[in-house]
């Protein structure tokens, strides 16, 4: 038993003069653990084992900390750590810094400052004060410092690293030297010590200071001299040059705070433009296809405003009315160097515009060139944003529809929410404001439309920049019209035709908000609108007529791009095109028409042509949007009017036509159409362009095939049929308990869990006491064999002493 | 002008002053007649500013007739009896008191005339305490009859100061809905409203005999507007207001107290039906007839006739003769041959927007809940209004859609108008015949709904979603098609408005530039600014 520590703490020290690899390559040191089964993949971690280097290393452990423990069982004295807070687990370790540094200036405030010359405390930096290390004066006197390190007085060697014996000694001395004076204290020797280093330092210092004084009046003089000394000109250079050499400093100050120029991006060919804002085009038309579709939109899929590259987010949108004003200073023609600054779009719009077939009114470059220049000869370039409704009527009255543009414009750019704080706030109002102005001008007679026109672009930049609050200034004006219209209707059962401030809402719905979406909060309810004041306001007159139409365009424009199926539409229509009819004995009772039109009554002719001669003077011509509202006598006029209207019915149920051709029941909507035209119209006259124009409907609604498949529901995916064969699962890991719940198995888990702890802790207690015993038992032995070393010696020496005793005796004999 | 405005004002002051005074007077005149019989001729007085101009002297005047001859009543001071004309009353041997009491009868009756009279005076006040001072009247008549009663228990009641105040009521040529509202509260009580009834029942009779049963709008809509005010008493025992307390009319009716209201009831609206009524007066009849007309008739089904008359006027007013005829074939086993033949035909476009939608989708649902009707026929309804739906408003889809839905979920064999798979790969024209009158021949069946798919392009979202659901098979649950009868565009509308988090608003991306471009160019092709 005695043996074996004795021996593995020598195979220990062989051990550990090996490496590791000699180790692990030693077959002696290695156990295998032997697998029963060979699973591929599988990774072990236990398959070879070094129990020598692991008992070994246990060993060591315990040595280390239950040796240690066991030696000092019954010894008193402890190292216990007085420092504040360090058994007080609740403490934030921050605090507890904090809390020990206050403390301790607390200490060092309450004692006397004898050690510290100065009265108030110096922030240092390994014992350095700082304010000195930013002065970087002293230099000069590292050298001297040097010597003062080097310095090493035997007194103070003596005092430093004598200890105790020193002082003793140097007592000694004092009572030699002193003679009667009491002796004097440890604490008192110390104080002596310190001061008078204190005081040498501090004539050093004042010393050096000297110094640096001469040095510095030397320096000065020396200069003075050297004027004298030296020739004029290099020195004249010399001192050019610093101040040359300071500016450069300065300027490479500057640069260095400056901000870094961002590598930008390589500039781009015009075709990398196109493609790229082609691919943006692609992707905007691909979400809005998407939200037609009604899928759900992916948060953050899209980005809802286009930044061009270029773009600083300033707010400054660059369309053509800001280039033209960008041309007239730089003075030069339309293709100066700011081109390439302008997106893709705008030039799209302008060619769009140059394509477009209506004449406009086109001012030439120089007339707008005077006009700016007027402008800008009496509008002030910032305008603080309005704060009322008033505010903004007062700001843009008496201007000319140009200027008003432009003041909302620089009131736009002066108030843009970058700029500060609350002006997101103010020009989310000034949207609600412009729309109210956009209202009273279609309100006022005659109505301001082309007023209107101009603030469009102004109306969309601002409706950009602030979707939400955009779509609720809308949704609150639909919303009230709708109410008014519903509370009319309860009332009266029908009501009046939208008035022109409500057409043009609806246009500019229309122009802010996609209309091709599955469900859009504004453009929605805006259809929903058109539709109510199609089905439940009479036609009573021309007027009413042309609201209507404006109306049935506004719908065809709302649903052209998703060729969604508006029946009131077409029911309006039917029912406008039955106005026509002359003999309206010879309808019958079919069901052609649908409220609010009837079968007859006061305004069932409105549309009936009576004169022939006048349909051949007729020219188609854009009917004014006013004239919903202003009614004209004269009979030539009113004639034209009715034409007019008929020939844009007849245009808007072309229109229709080839929206809804691949509509299933694309017969059964424009039958009623059909029969009309065919039948009842085609007696009557008509002009020549409204006969054509006719013929070609009645031809594109009997040329769609009349057949359908008949309905089927849509194919399922077959259900599976029941399989018996095993069902097949994954096993990730073996061992381990499934089917039960979640709880239940955190719960099997952490008792399995606990099992191992509690086997392995036991383990390694019964490790514990087994080496605590081995420790017991060697130190019994050792004691044991150092007794019977001793009495073995004491024996020896004892028949030793027996022998020669006995030798004495036997020598006396 | 100052001036003139000055003696204006001071005018009307005067005219106040003299309207207090001429108050004052009044009832002091009335005090001074009620005191002694000396001061009997000042009743002229009275009568006098009873016919007075100004609004407030003719009131204090009824004021004070009502006062005095209520007084008089009570103290029996009116000559009962048949009365003698006055000049025999002079002459005849009459004793002074009798003489006096003649003397005030005749003065009453001539205030009853005046007050009759008054009944159609422009100014509504006047009307007013007319008629109440006229009820007053008749209520004391009726506790002081003036008539000689023969035998104890008989009942007399003031008949015709009833009679001829509902003539006067039942005005023909000023509309008195607001004086016939006020009137509605003798009406709560029974035997006034008993003897309205018997009256007004008279008073048609008479009037339309002598318009050869013409229209009269007005006098029509007064005796619709009495008559609908009356609400009949539901049971026995409420019959307790009473205006006149006596025991004589308790005995007379209370053995079939009710039996004999409702007869009396019934013979009124008979007697008032009978006669052609204008077309808003046949709808507004038709609204009331099966909720506040139908329970209160003993024999309901006499309104056979004028219900299937109402049915087969068409439109409108067939839609709500439907409420009635369905109270009678529900509840009184009417037989009605080609009711379902009729409904069909009532579908048309206008079906969708008149305002008794609700009420007609609603009756419709419930006739057609049947699970034994013939499946060509609830194909024929389910594709006649699929038809009808290309022309709908939304709020009028999202009511039919479910409805179909809803036929064919309770007649499985209609499965075919939406899934027919053995026709499906030849195309063939819509068989269905529109125009045809008799769902059985209307070739339904061999249909499909193509309009449902139609209508899933339906601009609006919820109409498209609800019209989706023909691409998969039905679920088993029947829609419930209440809570969408009575949608309004603004309740759809509100939807969208109201939502509460919109996550981010999309925005149109093409730049708009002008007010009539963008979406096609629609408007900007046939419309101008300027």
């Amino acid at each position: 038993m005695g043996k074996a520590p004795k021996k593995r703490s020598l195979a220990d020290k062989v051990r550990k003069t090996k490496t590791s690899s000699e180790i692990k390559n030693n077959p002696f040191e290695v156990k295998i653990n032997r697998k029963k089964f060979d699973v591929l993949g599988r990774k072990s971690k236990h398959d070879v084992g070094l129990p020598g280097v692991s008992r070994s290393k246990a060993v060591n452990k315990r040595k280390e900390t239950l040796l240690k423990e066991y030696k000092q069982k019954n010894r008193c004295s402890k190292f216990i750590d007085r420092r504040f807070g360090e058994y007080d687990t609740k403490m934030a370790p921050e605090d507890k810094i904090l809390q020990r540094f206050t403390m301790e200036r607390q200490r060092v405030h309450e004692k006397k400052d004898v050690y510290n010359l100065n009265e108030e405390e110096e922030l240092t930096h390994y014992g350095q004060s700082l304010a000195e290390m930013e002065k970087f004066n002293d230099v000069v006197n590292s050298d001297d410092e040097s010597e003062e390190k080097g310095l090493l007085s035997a007194e103070l060697t003596a005092s430093h690293f004598g200890g105790g014996g020193g002082l003793l000694r140097k007592k000694a001395l004092g009572e030699e030297e002193e003679g009667g004076q009491r002796a004097k204290s440890r604490q008192e020797l110390i104080e002596e010590l310190i001061q008078k280093s204190k005081q040498e330092k501090r004539e050093r210092q004042v010393q050096r200071e000297e110094a640096q004084e001469l040095t510095e009046k030397l320096d000065q003089d020396w200069k003075n001299i050297q004027s004298l000394m030296v020739k004029k000109t290099p020195k004249a250079d010399k001192q050019e040059e610093k101040p040359k050499l300071e500016e450069y400093d300065m300027m490479v100050r500057e640069l260095g705070f400056e901000m870094k120029a961002q590598p930008s991006e390589k500039m781009k060919t015009p075709e990398e433009l196109a493609k790229e804002e082609r691919e943006k085009l692609q992707k905007l038309e691909a979400d809005r296809l998407r939200r037609m579709m009604g899928e759900e939109v992916v948060e953050g899929a899209q980005s809802q405003i286009h930044f061009s590259a270029d773009d600083l987010n300033d707010g400054f949108i660059l369309d053509k009315h800001d280039k033209k004003t960008l041309a007239y200073q730089e003075g030069s023609g339309e293709d100066d160097g700011h081109s390439d600054l302008e997106s893709e779009q705008e030039s799209e719009n302008e060619e769009e515009e140059e394509a477009s077939p209506k004449p406009k009114k086109t001012l030439s470059k120089e007339e707008v060139k005077a006009q700016q220049e007027a402008a800008k000869a009496e509008l002030p370039y910032t305008f603080a944003a309005p704060e009322s409704y008033n505010d903004l009527k007062d700001m843009l009255h008496g201007h000319t529809s140009d200027n008003q543009r432009l003041i909302v414009a620089r009131t736009q750019k002066s108030n843009h929410p970058s700029l500060a704080v609350g002006n997101k706030l103010k020009l989310q109002k000034l949207f609600g404001f412009l729309l109210e102005y956009i209202g009273e001008l279609a309100t006022r007679s005659p109505p301001e439309l082309s007023t209107i026109d101009k603030l469009i672009p102004e109306v969309y930049a601002l409706c950009q920049m602030f979707p939400d609050a955009a779509c609720k200034a809308m949704q609150s004006i639909l919303g009230d019209a709708a109410h008014s219209m519903e509370e009319t209707l309860e009332v009266k059962g029908h009501a009046a035709f939208p008035t022109l401030d409500m057409l043009i809402y609806l246009k500019v719905t229309a122009l802010l908000f996609p209309t091709s979406d599955f469900r859009h909060p504004v453009t929605t309810p805006a259809l929903l609108f058109i539709s109510q004041a199609l089905t439940k306001c009479p036609v009573r007159s021309l007027q009413d007529l042309t609201s209507g139409l404006v109306l049935c365009s506004l719908g065809v424009e709302y649903v052209s791009f998703s060729k969604r199926f508006l029946p009131e539409l077409i029911n309006f229509l039917v029912g406008t095109l039955h106005l026509a009819v002359q003999d309206k004995a010879s309808l019958g009772m079919t069901l052609l028409y649908v409220p609010p039109f009837r079968a007859s009554g006061k305004y069932s002719d409105l549309l009936v042509l009576s004169s022939s001669e006048s349909c051949r003077s007729w020219s188609k011509k854009s009917l004014p949007l006013s004239a919903t509202h202003y009614k004209t006598e004269m009979f030539i006029i009113v004639f034209f009017h009715r034409l007019t209207c008929l020939s844009t019915c007849l245009d808007l149920v072309k229109r229709c036509c080839l929206l809804y051709k691949d509509l299933p029941s694309f017969t059964h909507i424009f039958k009623p159409i059909r029969t009309l035209l065919s039948k009842h119209l085609s007696t009557q006259i008509l002009p020549e362009p409204l006969q054509e124009l006719s013929s070609e409907i009645v031809e594109a609604i009997s040329s769609t095939p009349v057949t359908q498949s008949a309905l089927v529901f849509d194919k399922r995916k077959p259900i599976p049929l029941k399989l018996l064969t095993p069902k097949i699962v994954e096993v990730l890991d073996y061992g381990k308990k499934r089917g039960s719940t979640r709880e239940e198995r955190e719960k099997e888990r952490l008792k399995h869990k606990y099992k191992r702890e509690f086997k392995g802790a036991l383990r390694e207690i019964r490790k514990d006491s087994r080496f605590l015993a081995r420790e017991k038992l060697n130190e019994v032995m050792n004691r044991d064999a150092e007794r019977k070393r001793k009495v073995k010696e004491l024996m020896g020496s004892l028949a030793t002493q027996e022998g020669e005793w006995k030798s004495l005796k036997r020598k006396k004999k | 002008m100052a001036p003139a405005k000055k003696r204006n004002v001071s005018s009307v002051k005067t005219a106040e002053k003299s309207a207090k005074k001429a108050k004052v007077d009044l009832s002091k005149t009335v005090e001074r007649i009620l005191e002694s019989r000396k001061h009997a001729n000042d009743v002229f007085d009275i009568l006098e500013s009873l016919q007075a101009e100004q609004e407030k002297e003719v009131i204090s005047a009824v004021a004070a007739c009502r006062e005095l001859f209520c007084a008089l009543l009570e103290r029996k001071e009116l000559f009962l009896g048949k009365l003698p004309g006055e000049e025999d009353a002079l002459s005849g041997g009459y004793s002074a008191e009798d003489k006096y009491r003649i003397f005030m009868r005749h003065r009453y009756t001539s205030c009853v005339e005046i007050l009759l009279e008054h009944l159609s005076h422009e100014q509504y006040d006047i009307k007013e305490s007319a008629m109440c001072c006229l009820m007053k009247f008749a209520a004391g008549e009726g506790r002081h009859p003036l008539e000689d009663l023969d035998w104890s228990e008989h009942y007399s009641f003031p008949r015709e100061l009833i009679l001829a105040l509902v003539d006067n009521l039942l005005s023909k040529a000023t509309d008195n809905s607001l004086l016939i509202s006020r009137f509605q509260e003798f009406l709560e009580m029974e035997d006034v409203r008993y003897y309205v009834m018997s009256s007004i029942r008279d008073n048609v009779g008479k009037v339309m005999e002598k318009n050869k049963g013409a229209v009269v709008p007005v006098y029509q809509n007064n005796v619709f507007t009495l008559m609908s005010s009356i609400s009949m008493p539901n049971q026995e025992s409420e019959l307790t207001n009473f205006m006149v307390k006596q025991e004589g009319f308790l005995n007379a009716i209370r053995s079939s107290a009710t039996q004999e209201h409702k007869r009396v009831f019934e013979r009124m609206w008979l007697g008032f039906l009978k006669y052609k009524l204008p077309n808003s007066m046949y709808k507004k009849v038709l609204v009331i007839l099966h909720d506040s007309i139908l329970p209160y008739m003993s024999k309901p089904t006499l309104m056979i006739d004028f219900l299937t008359a109402a049915y087969e006027i068409g439109g409108a007013i067939s839609l709500l003769a439907l409420n009635g005829l369905f109270v009678l074939i529900h509840q009184h086993n009417l037989d009605y041959p080609d009711f379902y033949k009729k409904l069909y035909n009532l579908l048309e476009p206008s079906v969708f927007h008149v305002k008794y939608r609700a009420r007609f989708f609603h009756l419709a649902n419930v006739f057609l809940s049947s699970s034994h009707l013939p499946v060509y026929l609830v194909a024929a309804f389910a594709k006649r209004l699929a038809r009808l739906a290309l022309t709908a408003p939304p709020t009028a889809l999202l009511l039919v859609l479910p409805f179909i839905y809803n036929l064919i979920r309770r007649h499985p064999s209609c499965r075919v108008l939406i899934h027919k798979p053995s026709a499906e790969d030849e195309p063939f024209e819509d068989p269905y015949l529109m125009d045809e009158e008799d769902p059985a021949q209307c070739r339904a069946l061999e249909s499909s709904l193509w309009e449902i798919k139609s209508l899933q392009k339906h601009y609006h979202p919820d109409v498209a979603k609800a019209a989706l659901l023909i691409n998969t098979p039905l679920s088993e649950q029947e829609d419930d098609i209440s809570e969408t009868l009575e949608v309004t565009t603004y309740e759809l509308m509100e939807k969208d408005l109201k939502q509460p988090e919109i996550k981010s608003v999309p925005l149109e991306f093409e730049t708009a530039t002008r007010l009539l471009k963008g979406g096609g160019d629609v408007l900007g092709q046939h419309f101008c600014l300027t």
